[in-house]
């Protein structure tokens, strides 16, 4: 395989498999931002894959598929607010018991669709003009599902908004000091139920994206661990929507890449890659003032009441 | 949350026992309730569906003896994450620990080259070595660097994940049929014995059993168990008498990562009978068993009773595959709605409704 | 700026702030007892006295965080409902609280305007927050990089945020809660020329603080609380160190308690230069020296956050020194752990009683033995002896009144008085030599209180040096030989308890006047 090939089709491969993990990641790192882990991605991106499969095979429409994955998944994550926020019960828990609810659930009510063709699959697109780059054209702007370069958008308006507009600073201010914000008239609650959410639209989302775009198919478990790369990729990118963006196209491209060098290296190798990289991230961020700039936020997992007079 | 002035939601100051298991076995009801209406819109009878499940969980040998199969993993794992929750610590890489703990049966009996009596205890004693290494590890980051353990166990987890794939695929390839990899038969001495006619290997049951009693002991009634305590229930505390909190964290990792790997021996020594792909080697036993250890409020020898209650669960779900068409992920709607409910009963624990007007606490 | 001092303007223009009868009780405390304030527009208002006087609850009342029990606020003469700090900023009344509301990982900017709904839709206009910023850190004397993290800034800075917070609110009304704890002397100069170009603007100050010097530097009046009531309000300019101090500290007359005659032995501790720091980081002990005897009570009076907390913490092991050492019998304490201290024969009773002292839900048996569950009567082979476990708490609970439906009651379920038992129960049964006890009576009843003290003058009598850390000037003055008054982590000086004068005392504890050790 010529050099010119090989880059083209990692840079596509890349770019399609990193998207998933993307979206997914964006959504948690909105939930962790504003102090609520949510261990429950991995549910809710099957739970979106199912929803987004069936709704599709029924109506025709992928994106309404898309859509309805997306509703049901935040509906879904909202159950893990409630538990979290409101009833302050444990929130490592309450996250494991949505992803094997979700899971469980999924894969009952799947078995009607397993091993059936998707007809209407997400068409794929390829941009005029930017295509005919060389190289980079074919590889990151041809044949490629829509939602790649949704995801790509949906990272920038993410950052944007987390750093630069009032409700990010908000968001921001929740996760790390509740009691400050509180005090300066923010509805902690209410912040933290609407990044939850919309965590578990964006999980929706990319689990639809498996079903509908990438895999245009159902199987049960089709999310294959996915979810817990997104808890390993959210601390890799240190909580940052925009490093999130490097950090999934990078676990991305290693995935590819270990099958790719599968004659030189193990591909169990590039495949841990991610974990143990997160756990680096930690140990690197534990210490003192790398902690402040660039640390989880610090009322992560810790529900928030408000101490009365 | 608002409520009227003439509504107080106050804390419970001392749950009695009675009102604690009445209400998880409120919550398991419920749970199966809920269950129970998922199977009617799913156009099977919920009475037909759970009355598979006990008649074939406990209404036949073959039924009891493969509940008992599921159950020991499930006790050894849960056991020890008592003991891991007791020091407040999140011990979320089971699973993990569960594997490697596998990885070093396997290799000890394939490839150790001991004699065939010492090597079923090396086995063991290599099992827990391996998944108290694992655990202590995450143990260590917590408490030296500061670092959570819910991320790094979980992360471990499919570390191991990868070893065992790694292996399976590689250097401990065995013959290869229709796709799946799995390393070789282990040798006949290193085959746990099992009760005439089931698949119950009753070593890793009797060390499960005895750590659940030992552990009880072990925590309630010595200086250690105290210690395990303290450092769990108040840290502040514990530093201030002295008591070393990372000595202690990593004590409690070595004992729950140590019986999830002797977990990891019993399954492939004494079911599977080699190393095989990770996912059929463990079915969710660490994430199970984090249910089973929380039902038991952290008692080991309650632990005996609820891993037997959640090895019916999965037996069930072998059954009902079988007679009902549905597919063996339904034990992960029971796990998920149980757990749910169990943690939103917690509040009713926790707090208690008074009605009356608004008085200064004396 | 030395014009402005003296009474504020009696015109026809309603004072800024009034309030009227204000009670509000707490369990087991009646925190103000029918308090009246009054402040004039443009006055620079000192709220001055120890803790526990009531200062800091008064202002939450007025910042909204707390409900008055009884009476009423006027603001500008119109009679106001505080029920939140919302409504408060609705009112233009801002807070400095001693531990600032400040997000550290946002930047100065995003802070200041936390919280607030301006500007059009989610985008913020950047430009015109930043110009007023600048411009209201620049009238008064506030600059800081509005760009910069909260968490990369001084104190001093961090304080100069939560000022320009309020001010960004439009507050006329500006409260501060002790300002000067953190800063340092050039700060401080920093902040004062803050506060009096703001009241020359027409803004009101309220300040709460327990240093004469401040208050005669800065404040136009200054209302002097003690133990819930208050006292006075003065012109600062027609009073004096010496009155307000007195003030302060109250009457001559104390009730005496029943003490027995010292029997005083040799010195057991000896404290030499004692440099530690704070949570924060900062000083809280510089250099302290003293000693103290076996058979006697060395009383430390002073204001809470002057270095007592962390004086507790060094001598018990909890807390390392950065300098200096504290000789106990030929040991260093400052290089023992807080185990090795406590084998030493050195018992803690520690002001945070709950969080410190027991593992609430432990039974009484148990946190019994927190400390001395290692020992041989309690732990044979490194099994807990049951029965021994048992028998002590019998005879603790019997000997220290201890009472709870059972010794296997949890401790979270003790009142405050039977958890403080069980403390000394566990901390005095070793026969300890020394004992350092702070605030052993903070929180409890007539009955415990008495108790408590009796306790802790039996152990002196028995031989034991204590150290006694105690906000209650009374308490210190009632049960101590001799009285070591601190001051900014220094000792202002140690005098004997029965010469002890209360304006000498008083003077000392707000920072003027040193005495020399006798």
């Amino acid at each position: 395989m010529s050099w010119e090939s090989w880059i083209v089709s990692t840079l596509s491969r890349t770019l399609a498999y990193g998207t998933p993990l993307l979206l997914a990641t964006l959504g948690e790192i909105y939930a962790e931002r504003s102090g609520v882990l949510n261990l429950g991605v991995e549910g809710m991106m099957i739970v979106g894959a199912l929803t987004g499969f069936a709704v599709t095979s029924g109506t025709g429409n992928p994106w309404l598929g898309i859509l309805l994955a997306a509703a049901v998944a935040g509906a879904f994550s909202l159950v893990h607010a409630f538990a979290s926020i409101t009833l302050r019960a444990n929130q490592v828990v309450s996250g494991l018991a949505l992803t094997m609810l979700g899971l469980g659930l999924s894969g009952v009510v799947g078995r009607a669709y397993e091993g059936r063709p998707l007809l209407h699959a997400l068409d794929e697109i390829s941009i005029p003009w930017l295509e005919k780059i060389p190289v980079l054209g074919p590889g990151i702007f041809q044949d490629q599902s829509p939602l790649v370069y949704i995801a790509i958008a949906l990272a920038v308006l993410l950052w944007v908004i987390l750093f630069k507009t009032r409700i990010g600073i908000s968001i921001r201010a929740v996760g790390e000091d509740p009691a400050t914000a509180d005090s300066m008239g923010i509805n902690v609650a209410r912040v933290r139920y609407l990044c939850v959410m919309v965590g578990g639209m964006l999980a929706g989302v990319a689990g639809a994206y498996l079903s509908v775009a990438y895999r245009p198919s159902w199987t049960d478990g089709m999310t294959a661990g996915m979810g817990w790369i997104v808890i390993a990729l959210t601390i890799f990118a240190f909580w940052n929507p925009l490093l999130g963006l490097f950090g999934a196209y990078f676990f991305a491209a290693l995935f590819h890449l270990s099958y790719r060098l599968q004659a030189w290296l193990p591909p169990e190798l590039l495949k841990a890659m991610p974990y143990i990289l997160a756990i680096v991230v930690l140990i690197v961020v534990s210490r003192g003032t790398l902690q402040k700039r660039m640390g989880a936020p610090s009322a992560l997992t810790l529900p928030y009441t408000r101490e009365e007079g | 949350m608002r409520f009227p002035s003439w509504l107080h939601v106050e804390r419970r100051p001392a749950p009695p026992s009675w009102m604690v298991f009445a209400v998880s076995l409120g919550a398991i009801v419920f749970a199966l309730i809920v269950a129970g209406l998922f199977f009617q819109a799913y156009g099977v009878s919920a009475f037909r569906a759970y009355g598979d499940i006990l008649r074939g969980a406990l209404g036949s040998q073959l039924g009891l003896t493969e509940t008992v199969r599921r159950m020991i993993p499930l006790l050894l794992i849960g056991v020890g994450l008592t003991v891991a929750f007791r020091a407040l610590f999140w011990n979320i890489g089971a699973e993990g620990q569960l594997l490697v703990g596998a990885v070093a049966g396997a290799g000890i009996a394939l490839f150790s080259g001991l004699p065939d009596a010492l090597l079923i205890p090396a086995m063991f004693l290599g099992g827990f070595c391996a998944g108290a290494a694992w655990g202590m590890v995450p143990a260590y980051l917590k408490a030296k660097l500061g670092i959570n353990d819910v991320i790094t166990t979980l992360m471990l987890n499919y570390v191991a994940i990868y070893i065992v794939e790694w292996l399976i695929h590689g250097p401990w390839k065995g013959p290869t049929m229709r796709g799946f990899a799995y390393t070789d038969r282990l040798p006949a001495a290193a085959i746990l014995p099992a009760i005439a006619g089931t698949r119950i290997h009753w070593p890793t049951l009797a060390i499960g059993l005895a750590a659940a009693a030992i552990l009880f002991f072990i925590v309630r009634r010595t200086r250690v168990g105290f210690e395990i305590r303290v450092v769990g229930e108040n840290p502040d505390a514990a530093r201030y008498s002295g008591i070393s909190q990372v000595k202690i964290t990593m004590l409690a990792m070595m004992i729950s990562g140590g019986l999830a790997g002797i977990a990891g021996v019993g399954e492939v020594a004494g079911i599977h009978y080699m190393l095989l792909s990770p996912t059929h080697i463990s079915f969710g036993y660490g994430y199970t068993a984090i249910i089973v250890a929380w039902l038991a409020r952290r008692n080991p020898l309650a632990v005996i009773l609820t891993s037997f209650f959640f090895g019916v669960l999965m037996r069930g779900g072998d059954v009902i595959k079988v007679s009902l068409g549905l597919p063996f992920q339904l034990v992960n709607v029971f796990n998920g709605l149980i757990l749910f409910f169990l943690i939103g009963s917690e509040i009713l624990i926790r707090y208690r409704i008074r009605i009356g007007t608004a008085k200064e606490a004396a | 700026m030395e014009d402005g001092r003296g009474m504020a303007e009696r015109t026809s223009t309603p004072l800024a702030v009034e309030l009227e009868g204000i009670v509000k009780r707490f369990p087991g405390v009646i925190a103000n007892d029918g308090v009246n304030l009054a402040v004039g527009r443009g006055e620079i208002h000192c709220l001055l006295g120890e803790n526990g006087a009531g200062k800091t609850t008064l202002m939450r009342i007025l910042y909204g965080l707390y409900q008055p029990d009884e009476g009423r606020i006027l603001l500008h003469g119109k009679p106001v409902h505080l029920n939140s700090p919302k409504t408060a900023l609705a009112h233009r009344i801002g807070m400095v609280h001693q531990h600032f509301h400040l997000v550290p990982t946002l930047t100065v900017e995003e802070n200041v305007i936390l919280g607030l709904s301006e500007g059009t839709g989610p985008f913020l206009r950047w430009k015109r927050t930043r110009a007023k910023i600048a411009r209201l850190a620049d009238e008064y004397g506030l600059q800081v990089d509005p760009t910069a993290k909260v968490w990369q800034l001084s104190v001093g800075q961090q304080q100069r945020v939560e000022i320009l917070k309020a001010l960004y609110r439009d507050a006329d009304i500006l409260i501060l809660d002790e300002p000067t704890s953190v800063l340092t002397p050039q700060e401080v100069t920093g902040l004062f020329r803050t506060l009096r170009t703001l009241v020359h603007d027409g803004l009101t100050v309220i300040f709460i603080t327990h240093k004469l010097d401040e208050v005669m530097d800065v404040s136009h009046r200054v209302t002097v609380l003690r133990k819930g009531k208050a006292v006075a309000t003065v012109d600062t300019g027609s009073t004096s160190k010496a009155e307000l101090a007195k003030l302060m500290v109250g009457r001559e007359v104390v009730f005496r308690v029943e003490k027995n005659e010292a029997d005083i032995g040799d010195e057991i501790l000896r404290v030499t230069d004692l440099e530690a720091n704070n949570d924060r980081g900062l000083p809280a002990l510089r250099g302290l020296s003293f000693g103290v005897r076996s058979g006697e009570i060395l009383g430390v009076a002073g204001v809470s956050g002057n270095g007592q907390h962390e004086l507790s913490e060094v001598l018990s092991g909890l807390r390392r020194a950065t300098r200096g050492q504290a000789m106990f019998e030929a040991h260093n304490l400052t290089q023992s752990s807080a185990r090795a201290i406590a084998d030493l024969g050195v018992a803690h009773v520690p002001t945070e009683r709950i969080r410190m002292g027991t593992v609430p839900s432990m039974t009484i048996r148990e946190n019994l033995i927190l400390k001395s569950y290692r020992s041989s009567a309690f732990c044979r082979w490194s099994i807990l002896n049951e029965k021994a476990t048992v028998e002590n708490a019998c005879r603790a609970m019997e000997e220290y009144t201890i009472s709870a439906p059972s010794d296997r009651t949890a401790a979270k379920n003790l009142s405050g008085g039977n958890i403080q038992r069980l403390v000394l129960a566990r901390e005095l049964s070793g026969e300890p030599k020394l004992v350092i006890a702070a605030h052993p009576t903070y929180g409890l009843d007539v009955g415990a209180t008495e108790q408590v003290r009796e306790v802790l003058l039996a152990q002196r009598d028995r031989g034991a040096a204590i150290l006694l850390i105690s906000e209650d000037l009374d308490e210190i003055r009632q049960l101590s030989d001799r009285i070591l008054v601190m001051y900014e982590g220094r000792s202002m000086g140690i005098v004997d308890a029965e010469n002890a004068d209360l304006q000498s005392l008083g003077l000392m504890m707000a920072g003027s006047h040193r005495e020399v050790e006798s």
